[in-house]
C-alpha cells in the first residue's frame, strides 16, 4: 500500500465520522430527556415541576426533600414500568424495522408487513387465552413469529421474487392474513374481549414483570443486531454482491430473521400490535444520519423509542383521549407513509437521506 | 387535396414550464399518406403521440383529428391472456354500448378482419403466445375493424426481427393504398421512413422542425442534423428496378480500417 | 420464405405471410374455448343443488327431496296439494333459520367473487381484491360506526358503502400523486397503506365501544352468517343483485379496460367514467356484504384465479362464472362450519386460513410475474 492510499484511507473517514455522529448523539439525549419528562406527566394530578421535583430526588441521592409518599409512588412504582415499556418497545421496533429493511432491501418492509408481527400476535395470544405464563407467552410468540417470518421469506423465495420488493410484500401480507385468521380463531375460541384489547396494542397495565419480558430480549437481540450492523450494509448491496464480498448469506439472514422474531414476538407479548412504528421511523433515521447502517440502527432504534414514548405520553396526558397507543401509532404512521410513497413518485425508496 | 386528416396548429408541450420539449410547430396530414416522424430520443416523439390520442393535453396549441383513429403500441403486452380474437373484437368497443356484449356481426367482422392479415387460423390462440410481428398484425387487425381512418404506430418495427419489420411496412403501405387510411409512425430507422413514408417530419428539438416529401427532407444533411451522425443515401438497382435507402456509418470506423490499424501496430 | 420473394417488386402476398407465421406447432385450443358456456351453465346448476343440499345441513335432519318440496312450495304455493308432506316444524326450520343463512352466504360468495373479478380487470392486475384496495376495511369503519350509533340497515349499508368509497378513491388518489398508472403495484401498495389506517380506525372505535356494543362488533369483525334473517337477505340481496347486473352488462368492457388506459381510450371508451362507476358498483356490493356479514376475506382475490382456470381471461365468461364460484366457496365454508366443525366459527376466519394459502400458491405458481394465465 502507498502511502497516498493510506493518507486518504485514514483522513477521509474520521471527518465523516466525527459529523455523522452528532445526530445519532443529539437524538440518544433527546430521548434521556423525554424520558425524564414522561416520567412527569400522567393522570395523577400533579403539576409537571412537582413530578419534576421528585424525580430529581429520586436521581439525586444527596436529595433533603421530603416528599409525599403517595406522589412518591405515583413516580417510583406506577409510572416507570410503563416509561420503559414504551421505551423499549419503540427501540426494538426502530431496531427490526430498519434491519428488515437493509436486509430485503426494500424500504417498505417492516415487521407489520413481512408478518412476523401477525405471526407474534397469534402465538401470544394463544398462550395468553391458555393463560400461560409470561415467557411462554413470549416464547409462543416467538416461535409463530419466526414461523410467519420464514413462510415469507420461502413464498418470496419460492416465487423467484426474493430481488423483488413487491413479491416480499405480497407474500408477507398474504401469510400475515393467514396468521390473523388464525388469530380470529383463537379470539372466537378463547375470551375474544380480552385479546381484542390486548391487540390493540397499548401500555395500560404496565408492571415490572412486563418491563422484564420485553427488556432482556430487546436489550440482548439488540445487541446482536448492533455488533451485525455493518453487515447489513453489505447485505443491503444483494445477494450475489454480498456473497462476492465474502459473506455468508444465508447465515446471516436467518440470524437477522431470528432476532428480529425474538425482539418483535416480546414487544407484542407485552404490548400488542404497534403498527407501522417499524416501517416509518428508519426513514425518518435515515433523512437524519443517512443510509449507512451503522449510523442509521442506532439512530433509528433511538427515534422509535421517542416516537412510542411520545405517542403513549400523549395518550396518558390527556384523561379523556385513552387512545390504545397501536391504534394512535397506525393513525399517524399511515399519513406518514402515503406521504413518502407520494414524496417518492413510487420509485426507488431507497434514497431518502 | 382536401381537407387534412389532422391538422396541428402552433403546436407545443413543455412537460415543466418553460422547458420546452417542442414549440411551435404547425402542420398538416393529408389523408391516405404515410407520414413519419424521426428524431432522437426526447425530442418529443412519443410526447407528439399521446397528444395526438389525446392521452396528454398539449401546453400550446390546438390540434385537430377528424376521423377515429388507432393506436398500436410499440409492443403489445396484456396482463390476461385473451385470444387472438378477443383482441380483434375489442376494437369494436364504439359500436357496442356500455350496458351490451359484441354481437355475432361484430364477431364476423372481426374474424373478417383477421382473415384479411391471414391471421383467421390463430382466432382462438392465446394472444400472448404469438410473436411480435404476429401481435402486431393483430393489432392492425383491430384498427381496421373500429373502422379507424387514421392510425397512429409508435416503432413499430422496433421489436420485431428483420423479417417481420417487412411484413410490417408492407402492410402500412398497403393499408395506406389499399384502404385509404392516413397513417402516422414514430421510427428510428430512416431508411424504414424513406422506404414507405410520403411525408417526414424530423424533429430537431425546440421549435426547429424538417418537414416536406420524405426524399426531400431525408436528405444526408438533414439527417446529419437530427442524429449527429453520417448517413448515406444509396441507390441501386434490383431486378431491373430502382431502389434507395440510407445506411449509417460508424462513427469509430469500420472493421477493415481496425484490421488494417492492428496490421501497423503489430509491425511496429 | 424464399429471399426471391421478399425482395420482389410486389407487396407480399397474404398467403406468404400466413405462411411466413406459420409455426410448426399445430394451433392448439384450449380448454376453456372448447368449451365455452359449458361451465358457466353447469355451476349455475351446481349451485342450485349445492343451496338445496345446504338447506339439509344442520342439527335437524332433514333430507334433500323434503328440503327441495319445501323450498318449492315457498317459491310457489300453489303448486303442491293443499295437506302438506312436512311438519310445521320443517318448514319452519326451512323458512326462518336456513333459507336467509343460505342466501346470505351465496349472495355474499356472489358479490364477493364478481367484485374480485371486475377490479382485477379493471386495474389490468390480478393481484387486487377488495381486500386489498382498502374497500372492505374502509366498509368495515362505515359499518361499524353505524353499529356504534345503532342506525338503521339502511343507514349501515350506507355509512359502510361511503367508507369503502372513500377508501377506494384515497387509493386511487395515493396512487396517481405517486405518479404511478392504475395498473401498477403501486396502487397494491397504496391500497394496503389505506387498508392499515381504515384498520387502525376500526381499533380506534373498537377500543371506544361501551360492553353493550362490543361483543357484536367483534364477532361482526370476523365474519359471520350467524343470526341471517330476511331483513339482512334483502339488505345484501337488493344492492348485490341490482349492481351485480349492471356490472354483468357491461362485462364485455372490463376486456377493454384491461388493456390498458391508453388503449382503452383510443378504442373509444370513456375510461374515467367508467372506472368510477365500477369504483361504486363494487363499493355498493362489497358495502352490502360488509354491512350484513363482516369481514369475509380474500374470496374476492382467490375465486377470479380459479374461475380463469375455468374458462379462460374473457371477462364476459370470466364475470359470471366467478361471481358463481365465490358463492360456492363461500356456501361451501359456511356449510363445513355447520356440518362439520358444529362450532359457528366465523366464516371470515375460514375464508382467510383456506383463502391465503390459496393465494400464496397462485404467487408461487406464477412466480412473482404476471399472474396472467391465471
Amino acid at each position: 500500500m502507498t502511502t497516498a492510499t493510506a493518507d486518504r484511507g485514514i483522513a477521509v473517514p474520521s471527518a465523516l465520522r466525527k459529523q455523522g455522529w452528532t445526530v445519532p448523539i443529539l437524538v440518544g439525549l433527546a430521548l434521556l430527556s423525554a424520558i425524564f419528562a414522561s416520567l412527569c406527566v400522567g393522570a395523577y394530578p400533579m403539576s409537571f415541576w412537582h413530578s419534576a421535583k421528585l424525580v430529581l430526588h429520586l436521581v439525586w441521592p444527596f436529595s433533603t426533600y421530603n416528599p409525599d409518599l403517595k406522589e412518591l409512588t405515583v413516580v417510583k412504582i406506577i409510572r416507570p414500568p410503563r416509561v420503559l415499556l414504551a421505551t423499549l418497545a419503540g427501540m426494538g421496533l426502530g431496531m427490526s424495522g430498519t434491519a428488515l429493511q437493509g436486509m430485503f432491501r426494500n424500504p417498505l418492509v417492516s415487521p407489520d408487513i413481512v408478518g412476523v408481527t401477525s405471526g407474534a400476535a397469534f402465538g401470544a395470544a394463544l398462550a395468553i387465552s391458555l393463560d400461560w405464563s409470561p415467557a411462554v407467552i413470549m416464547a409462543l410468540g416467538c416461535c409463530t413469529g419466526m414461523m410467519a417470518m420464514a413462510c415469507t421469506f420461502s413464498l418470496a423465495k419460492m416465487a423467484r421474487g426474493s430481488n423483488d420488493g413487491v413479491v416480499v410484500i405480497l407474500s408477507g401480507v398474504f401469510i400475515g392474513a393467514f396468521f390473523l385468521a388464525l388469530l380470529g380463531l383463537v379470539e372466537f375460541w378463547g375470551n375474544p374481549f380480552r385479546i381484542s384489547h390486548w391487540i390493540i396494542g397499548s401500555f395500560v397495565n404496565a408492571d415490572w414483570t412486563k418491563v422484564w419480558t420485553i427488556a432482556i430480549p430487546t436489550l440482548i437481540g439488540g445487541c446482536v443486531l448492533m455488533t451485525l450492523r455493518w453487515r447489513l450494509n453489505l447485505l443491503s448491496l444483494g445477494d450475489l454482491d454480498a456473497q462476492s464480498l465474502g459473506i455468508n448469506v444465508g447465515l446471516l439472514r436467518w440470524t437477522i430473521i431470528a432476532v428480529v422474531s425474538v425482539i418483535v414476538a416480546s414487544q407484542v407479548a407485552v404490548s400488542g400490535v404497534i403498527a407501522l412504528v417499524g416501517l416509518v421511523v428508519p426513514h425518518c433515521a435515515r433523512m437524519l444520519v443517512g443510509p449507512d447502517h451503522r449510523r442509521l440502527l442506532p439512530t433509528a432504534a433511538l427515534i422509535g423509542a421517542l416516537f412510542v414514548l411520545a405517542l403513549d405520553d400523549l395518550n396518558r396526558s390527556s384523561v379523556y383521549a385513552a387512545l390504545p397507543v397501536g391504534a394512535l401509532s397506525a393513525m399517524v404512521g399511515t399519513p406518514v407513509v402515503c406521504l413518502l410513497l407520494w414524496k417518492s413518485r413510487g420509485r426507488g425508496w431507497t434514497r431518502n437521506s | 387535396m382536401g381537407d387534412p386528416a389532422i391538422r396541428f396548429h402552433d403546436l407545443g408541450h413543455a412537460y415543466k414550464p418553460g422547458h420546452w420539449i417542442f414549440q411551435n410547430y404547425s402542420a398538416a396530414v393529408e389523408r391516405s399518406s404515410i407520414f413519419a416522424l424521426l428524431g432522437p430520443n426526447g425530442a418529443g416523439k412519443t410526447t407528439l403521440l399521446k397528444i395526438l390520442l389525446g392521452a396528454l393535453k398539449a401546453t400550446a396549441g390546438t390540434i385537430e383529428v377528424s376521423g377515429r383513429t388507432a393506436f398500436v403500441p410499440q409492443l403489445f403486452q396484456v396482463t390476461f391472456d385473451y385470444s387472438v380474437l378477443d383482441m380483434v373484437l375489442m376494437g369494436r368497443a364504439r359500436n357496442v354500448g356500455v350496458f351490451s356484449q359484441p354481437s355475432a356481426r361484430d364477431e364476423e367482422a372481426a374474424m373478417a378482419s383477421l382473415d384479411r392479415f391471414g391471421m383467421a387460423h390463430y382466432a382462438r390462440d392465446p394472444f400472448h403466445e404469438l410473436s411480435g410481428g404476429e401481435r402486431q398484425l393483430v393489432i392492425f387487425a383491430r384498427a381496421l375493424v373500429s373502422e379507424a381512418e387514421i392510425l397512429i404506430l409508435d416503432e413499430p418495427t422496433s421489436a420485431l426481427d428483420l423479417k417481420n419489420q417487412l411484413v410490417v411496412l408492407d402492410w402500412i403501405t398497403r393499408l395506406s393504398h389499399e384502404d385509404g387510411l392516413t397513417v402516422l409512425f414514430t421510427t428510428h430507422h430512416p431508411h424504414h421512413a424513406l422506404a414507405v413514408a410520403d411525408t417526414a417530419l424530423l424533429m430537431l428539438g425546440g421549435s426547429r422542425f424538417d418537414q416536406g416529401p420524405a426524399r426531400d427532407v431525408l436528405s444526408e444533411e438533414n439527417l446529419h442534423a437530427l442524429y449527429g451522425v453520417n448517413i448515406k443515401h444509396l441507390s441501386f438497382e434490383h431486378q431491373g428496378e430502382q431502389h434507395e435507402t440510407l445506411v449509417p456509418v460508424l462513427p469509430y470506423g469500420t472493421r477493415a480500417r481496425n484490421e488494417a490499424a492492428n496490421e501497423r501496430s503489430r509491425a511496429e | 420464405m424464399t429471399e426471391a420473394t421478399l425482395s420482389g417488386k410486389a407487396p407480399l402476398s397474404e398467403n406468404a405471410i400466413s405462411q411466413s407465421f406459420a409455426r410448426s406447432s399445430f394451433s392448439q385450443r384450449s380448454f376453456s374455448q372448447r368449451h365455452g358456456w359449458a361451465v358457466p351453465t353447469l355451476l349455475s346448476l351446481g349451485m342450485l343443488l349445492a343451496m338445496l343440499g345446504s338447506l339439509c345441513i344442520g342439527v335437524y335432519p332433514m333430507t334433500f327431496g323434503q328440503a327441495a318440496r319445501i323450498v318449492m312450495h315457498l317459491v310457489w304455493p300453489s303448486a303442491l296439494p293443499a295437506n302438506p308432506p312436512w311438519t310445521v316444524k320443517e318448514i319452519t326450520v326451512i323458512q326462518i333459520v336456513r333459507l336467509p343463512r343460505v342466501l346470505l352466504a351465496t349472495l355474499s360468495g356472489l358479490g364477493l367473487g364478481m367484485s374480485g373479478a371486475a377490479l382485477q380487470g379493471m386495474m389490468r392486475n390480478p393481484l387486487v381484491g377488495p381486500d386489498v384496495v382498502g374497500v372492505s376495511s374502509g366498509a368495515a369503519v362505515g359499518g361499524i360506526l353505524a353499529m356504534l350509533w345503532d342506525f338503521s340497515p339502511a343507514g349501515i349499508i350506507a355509512l359502510a358503502f361511503c367508507g369503502g368509497m372513500i377508501a377506494m378513491a384515497l387509493t386511487f388518489g395515493l396512487a396517481k400523486l405517486a405518479h404511478a398508472g392504475t395498473d401498477s403495484m403501486i396502487m397494491i401498495l397504496a391500497g394496503i397503506f389505506v387498508g392499515a389506517l381504515f384498520v387502525a380506525m376500526i381499533s380506534l372505535i373498537v377500543s371506544k365501544a361501551d360492553d353493550a356494543h362490543l361483543p357484536r362488533m367483534v364477532y361482526w369483525m370476523l365474519g359471520t352468517f350467524v343470526g341471517a334473517d330476511p331483513k339482512h337477505v334483502a339488505m345484501i340481496g337488493i344492492p348485490t343483485l341490482a349492481g351485480g347486473a349492471i356490472l354483468m352488462s357491461m362485462r364485455w368492457r372490463f376486456n377493454l379496460l384491461s388493456l390498458g388506459d391508453l388503449d382503452a381510450q383510443t378504442l373509444g371508451l370513456n375510461v374515467s367514467l367508467l372506472r368510477w362507476l365500477i369504483i361504486a358498483l363494487v363499493s355498493l356490493i362489497v358495502a352490502s356484504q360488509v354491512a350484513v356479514s363482516g369481514l369475509v376475506g380474500w374470496v374476492g382475490l382467490v375465486v377470479p384465479h380459479c374461475a380463469r382456470m375455468l374458462v379462460g381471461p374473457d371477462h364476459r365468461r370470466l364475470l359470471p362464472t366467478a361471481a358463481l364460484l365465490g358463492a360456492f366457496f363461500v356456501l361451501g365454508l359456511d356449510d363445513f362450519t355447520r356440518a362439520v366443525i358444529g362450532a359457528e366459527i366465523p366464516v371470515g376466519v375460514l375464508t382467510a386460513l383456506f383463502g391465503t394459502p390459496m393465494v400464496c400458491f397462485l404467487l408461487w405458481k406464477s412466480h412473482g410475474k404476471g399472474w396472467g394465465r391465471g
